[in-house]
Formats: structure tokens, sequence, C-alpha cells
């Protein structure tokens, strides 16, 4: 049973040791009037769907910070392994780090069995560590992939219960997303409509649910092939400052004409300085 | 018109529980489990065809209640001992032998954990067994219901289960208890799975919503 993995095993699950002294320290720092620094979660909508030929995942690209936006165009989709991708919701610190360490052991047991990685492999692995952190690690995932089996699709709660489904929906606007796959759902689409799909179910997180935004990032994975595409859709763009400098159209730019402020009066006072001493030093670059 | 404040809502942040009609009969030859399939996060259904029969070994099932996670783990872990304890008996385990390693873990932890099993199969020895683990204890009965969904049903099933009925009127009546659970529960929905175990196999089916038994529903 034992792999090769970078992970220390920890007998006896989670130590709650620590728990006690954080609740005091929040009851100090409130005491104080200021507040715990806010985990930075990405309030979110992340779904996938299984087609003919493989897995579309889809994510939006708003990462919150409380009521603030805090990354405008993060990257929800993340690698686990060649033919293995996963979309992850909740803390963005946990999601980060819990997908790069399942992703290193994936790749050390790939290298151990010498076969490209199953989903169920991944699924196992992140499912058994979430469950030994009891929850306290805020990651919902949505795993995708093709593997020697075919296309498989997971959903993943923090506290470790997993399942198989041909279509997923996680996140704050999970719900919305979830509305879209019922009513439009097939076995067996095509890629295109698949992306369609897809598409419109992260538009109707981000256009009805706070804490998702920004632009939809897609990932079709069918067997032999990953397609990448961030951003798929930029669903919020931008507007453009436009200024004009002179007839040249210039974005954003606080310089103002010549002849915006009136000048009254212009006095010149010429300086008289004496160069006392002029050296020149070279750096030394070697 | 005020702004509805952004809170997380509590499905986010809420353990996924499978509140749950689960249900293990035995009758003359085997035994006939059945659960419904509905999954839910706080007041939000996560998932609707949700299979909560899981299979420990061929011929050994267990229904899975209470939180998701918990009872989803403790299946794993038993099945992964069942397949050593197989290999070093070089038999079927016993029913019995599944039971008690899933009891072990529920007493050791039962602090920790929320999640009841029922753990029914058919082997040489005794033939079709129903055994209830709740919080720790191993108790073989001739049926066993648990899960949210089961406190609608005790009079049901206490009144209309007999001894020794035949594999046909057992699928019946574990259908017909699910559907009345299923209908007053509102953690309890969705399909139904029935899982028949005698001395053949374990034969899994899925009775869709529409053509569950339609009982008085003004």
């Amino acid at each position: 049973m034992a792999t090769v993995s970078v992970c220390q095993y920890h007998p006896g699950g989670f130590s709650f040791e620590n728990c006690k002294r954080n609740a005091l320290l929040e009851a100090d720092i409130t005491k104080l009037g200021f507040s715990s620094p806010a985990a930075r979660k990405t309030g979110t909508t992340i779904c996938g769907v299984v087609y003919k030929d493989g897995v579309v995942l889809g994510a939006d690209t708003r990462a919150t910070e409380g009521m603030v936006v805090a990354d405008k165009n993060c990257s929800k989709i993340h690698y686990i392994s060649p033919n293995i991708y996963c979309c992850g919701a909740g803390t963005a610190a946990d999601t980060e780090m819990t997908t790069q360490i399942i992703s290193s052991n994936l790749e050390l047991h790939a290298l151990s069995t010498g076969r490209l990685p199953r989903v169920a492999t991944a699924n196992r692995m992140l499912k058994q560590m979430l469950f030994r952190y009891q929850g306290y690690i805020g990651a919902a995932l949505v795993l995708g992939g093709v593997d020697c089996a075919g296309p498989h699709l997971y959903s993943i709660y923090p506290h470790g219960s997993t399942d198989k489904l041909p279509y997923v929906t996680m996140g704050s606007g999970s719900l919305a997303a979830m509305a879209v796959f019922e009513d439009r759902y097939r076995p067996n689409m095509e890629e295109e409509e698949a992306k369609h799909l897809v598409r419109d179910a992260i538009a109707a997180g981000i256009f009805n649910d706070l804490g998702s935004g920004s632009n939809i990032d897609l990932c079709v994975i069918t067997k032999g092939k990953v397609d990448y595409l961030r951003p798929h859709d930029v669903a919020n763009k931008k507007g453009v400052r436009e200024d004009n400098i002179d007839g040249r159209p210039v974005t954003g730019s606080y310089r103002y004409k010549h002849g915006t402020t009136g000048v009254l009066t212009k006095v010149v006072i010429p300086l008289n300085l004496e160069v006392v001493e002029e050296s020149v030093h070279t750096m030394d670059t070697s | 018109m005020s702004e509805e404040s952004f809170t997380d809502p509590g499905w986010l942040s809420e353990e996924v529980k499978t509140g749950t009609t689960i249900i293990a009969v035995t009758f003359d030859g085997g035994v006939v489990l059945g659960s419904d399939s509905r999954v839910s996060a706080g007041e939000s259904v996560v998932n609707r065809v949700m299979n909560k029969l899981s299979p420990l070994h061929d011929k050994i099932y267990c229904a899975l209640s209470g939180s998701a996670a918990d009872a989803q783990t403790i299946a794993e872990i038993v099945n992964y001992q069942l397949d050593v304890h197989s290999i070093e008996v070089e038999d079927d385990p016993l029913v019995c032998s599944a039971a008690t390693l899933v009891k072990n873990i529920s007493y050791k932890y039962k602090e920790e954990l929320s999640a009841h099993l029922i753990v029914a199969g058919w082997d040489r020895k005794k033939g079709g067994q129903v055994y209830a683990t709740l919080n720790g204890l191993l108790s073989r009965q001739p049926f066993a219901i648990g899960g949210s969904g089961s406190f609608y049903i005790h009079g049901f099933v206490d009144a209309e289960y007999r001894k020794n009925m035949t594999k046909r009127e057992c699928q019946e009546f574990v259908v017909n208890a699910l559907t009345l659970a299923m209908g007053r529960d509102g953690s309890s929905g969705g399909v139904a799975y029935v899982v028949t175990i005698d001395q053949d196999g374990a034969e899994e089916k899925c009775v869709l919503g529409n053509e569950l038994p339609k009982f008085f529903d003004q």
C-alpha cells in the first residue's frame, strides 16, 4: 500500500491542538479592535460535463477577499497530470496547494506503475487527504480526465465525500449552473455542443452570482489531447478610456492639452551655478 | 430595494449528508437492500442519483446513511480490509466478519464519525443476514431500517413484515417502504436503488421515480 509520496503520512488523523490557540487569538484580536486576515476565497462557479469523446471543464475567473475582488483573472483549472485537470472552489490557497500536492504524488505514482494515471486514483488521493483534515481544508473540487477506461468526472467535497456523475457543478454559483445543465444536458454530446453548454452554465453563474465574474475558462480533455482555452470567453469586457492628445488617441492618460489651463504670467530666472567637481565611475558589471 | 448581502450560502460550508432512507430485509434464501438516492448539503441537493448501496464484497453490501464523507470512507476501508481477509482465509468472507469490521470502526471513532451503515449479504454458513451497526453496536436482525426517512416507516415495516417472504414479495416490500418514506421525508427522494443478494450473486436494480408505486397522495 505504501507509495513514494511527497506528503508525510500523519498517524492518528488531524491534530486539533492549534484550534484552541487559534480561537483564543481570534478573541484577543477582536478585543483590540482588529480582525484576523480573511482567507481569499474563490466564490466561484465551476462545472464539468462528460461528452462523447471526453470531458469539458469550465470555470469563472474571479477571486474575492470578503466583498472585494482580489484577482480579476485567476486561473481555477489546475493541472493534475497530462490527462487529468481539476477545477477548484472554496479557499484559493487550499485548492491550489491540494491540487499541487496530489499532482506531485500522482506523478511519482505514475512513474512507479509505468502507466498513465487514472482519474479514479486522483480521486482516491484527494478524498483521503481531505477526509484526513475533516473539512478544515476548504477545497471543493471538480476533477475530470480521460484515461484507459474512458472519460470520468468526479465532484469532491471539503469533508471528503465524492460523487461520480456525468455533469457536476460546484461553488457559490453552482445552483445557477446546475439549472442550465439540468435543462440542456444530453448523453453523448458532440464537442462543440458540450463546450457551448459549459460556457452557458458558467455564464449563468457569472451573471447571477455575486461571487463569480469576469471571464470563462474552458478545458477540453480528450484521449491524447488537452485544449486549455484561457480565456474561452471574455464575458465582461472592461471599457476603454479614450483621450486625445494632439489628435492621437491615448488610453487612460492624465495629460491635458496645451491651453487647458490659462497662463497668466511667466517669469524665467536663470541660476548661475559653478561646476565644482565632475567624476565618472564605471560600474563593475563583471 | 435592498441588495442581499453576499455571504456564502450555508450549503457551501455545510457538510454533505445523505439524509436518507435505507432498508435491508432477509427473505428465504437471501437479502434485499434498498435505498433512496438524495444527497443534501444544507438545503441544497448536491447529488440526486447517488447509489447508497455500496459493495463490500461480491455477496455483501452495505447501505450508507449520515455524513457522506464518513460513510463513504468507512465503506472503502472495510472493502479493502475484507479483500485482504478473504485472500487470507482463501474463501468468501462471512457477512458477520464484514459487519464486525464496520462495527469496529464505528465504535472506535464513535465520537468523530456520524454515519450509520447497515450491512447485509449472503454467505454459505448462515444464508441471508442483516446486521445493524448504529453507533458501534452489532445486532443481527430479520430486517433493519436507517436514515432520517426511516422514522416515518417504523410503523409500516413493523406491521407489514412477515417471516419467510419470497424474493418477489421482499422486493415489493422494500420498494413500498422506500416510496412511503421518500414521500414524507424531505431529505429522501430521487430514485430507489434495490439490490437482491442470494447464493447466485448480487443483482442491482434502479426503480425510477415515475415507476414507484402510488399511495394515497392528495
